[in-house]
């Protein structure tokens, strides 16, 4: 087997930009994604009517198809009615549709694991919703869900080898041009 | 004031209670008769469908009660404690008072160090709640209301869930409120301490109240037939020396 170092070494900007990128979609993602997990998880906690619904709804359909399908919807169908982003925007709107789903899900699992004695508790000394859910709730939630949180951040920096899809230059991205530039792999 | 179940069956029926400011009233009653509901509709964890409710001058059925007030006015105690696992007893206690009445932290701390030591545990405060007995958390329990200056407690069944030593260092704690004046409603089925320290006793049974009596009177002389079944589980109590009232504990 022979290396072609100076080669390897030249494409070493590039995949240096791309790790960059993967990281960046990644880690955006995982922000955003939980952050829709918190609204939802509100929702779902004080069962708030409607939303309730909507939210229940949201997360079998992000859930329950691909995440490639998601994306190509998001890049290439919005378009269609008027709305054009970027391969990028394309790439973080989509990651947080999905990892808002699955977060979502972590979430209430770990909320449901929380006696309902504690909400009684927290109720008593005449706590508001909000305060009820940031102080004796997601906390206690956090700690239950916490491995299963990680596993979701971690299977959303994964994912994100799908938005090559849509030209966004990360990793895999990266890799196929070179291949298919000079046909070379090592 | 009336309250159904979810399959629409009363659970509470007809109750008419009245309760006077710093009065000791003791609710006793067969498993299930409805006694901690009708605490729990007291402040607001559940709402009963009907009747009327009020204090302090205020009609609390309305649908503009702002039940997190009345809360701060009314502290509940409950069977399992309840205190928050991910927070050490100080955190427990100030919860309340900073995030609740958005006092003074150094003002709020003072007064629950003050009042853990009444109940013999400042040397606890650091201390998180699974590094304490029942008896310990159940002690904390009490302050962690008592630290919004309540007007009322209400006590539904907090030493059920403890061993004979360490319900005595509880009872002892709501004692000392009885003998402090303040207003308290207690669910229990310790028969000697609700003897010793109710102004009255009020009995129920099938969600209603079927008596209301001093204790002197309730545990010699039970006006109802079924009060008199009930007491005769526990015919100890008959049996114990007829002293006033000392609102001191004879704990058998």
């Amino acid at each position: 087997m022979n290396f072609d170092y100076a080669f390897i070494l030249s494409t070493l900007p590039a995949f240096l930009n791309a790790v960059g990128v993967t990281l960046q979609v990644g880690f955006i993602a995982i922000g955003t994604s939980l952050l829709v997990a918190l609204i939802n998880a509100t929702i779902l906690v004080f069962r708030t009517p409607y939303l309730q619904r909507l939210v229940g709804l949201y997360v079998e359909l992000a859930r329950n198809t691909p995440l490639l399908i998601q994306l190509f919807f998001v890049y290439f169908a919005l378009p269609a009615l008027g709305i054009k982003v970027s391969g990028f925007a394309a790439a973080i709107i989509t990651m947080t549709f999905l990892g808002g789903a699955y977060l979502t899900e972590v979430l209430r699992a770990g909320i449901d694991a929380v006696p309902l004695a504690q909400l009684e508790s927290g109720r008593s000394i005449g706590l508001s919703h909000g305060q009820l859910l940031r102080y004796v709730i997601l906390p206690q939630a956090g700690i239950l869900g916490l491995p299963s949180l990680f596993a979701n951040f971690i299977f959303l920096l994964k994912e994100t080898t799908v938005v090559s899809a849509v030209a966004v230059p990360e990793i895999l991205y990266t890799t196929k041009s070179y291949i298919a530039l000079y046909y070379k792999t090592y | 004031m009336a309250e159904r179940n979810p399959a629409g069956v009363p659970v509470l029926n007809g109750i008419d209670l009245q309760v006077k400011t710093g009065e000791v009233i003791v609710i006793l009653g067969p498993s299930g008769c409805g006694k901690s509901t009708l605490l729990r509709c007291l402040n607001g964890l559940e709402v009963a469908h009907s009747g009327s409710l009020n204090f302090a001058g205020r009609e609390l059925l309305d649908k503009g009660t702002d039940w997190r007030k009345v809360r701060q006015q009314i502290g509940m105690v409950f069977q399992s404690y309840h205190l928050f696992p991910h927070m050490n007893v100080l955190d427990n206690l100030l919860l309340g008072p900073l995030k609740v009445q958005k006092r003074d932290r150094r003002e709020a701390r003072d007064q629950a160090e003050a009042l853990l030591a009444r109940v013999g545990l400042s040397d606890k405060r650091d201390a998180f709640p699974r590094q304490l007995s029942g008896g310990q958390q159940q002690r904390i329990a009490i302050v962690r209301p008592l630290c919004m200056n309540p007007h009322v407690m209400l006590f539904d069944e907090v030493t059920a869930a403890l061993d004979p030593e360490m319900v005595k260092e509880v009872l002892e704690v709501i004692q000392g409120l009885a003998r402090d004046g303040m207003t308290l409603l207690i669910v229990t089925h310790e028969m000697a301490f609700a003897r010793a320290v109710a102004d009255r006793i009020v009995f129920m049974d099938g969600g209603r109240i079927l008596e209301q009596n001093p204790p002197g009177i309730f545990f010699t002389n039970p006006q109802t037939a079924r009060a008199q079944q009930f007491l005769e589980k526990f015919s100890y109590v008959a049996a114990l020396p007829q002293t006033t009232q000392t609102k001191e504990l004879e704990l058998l």
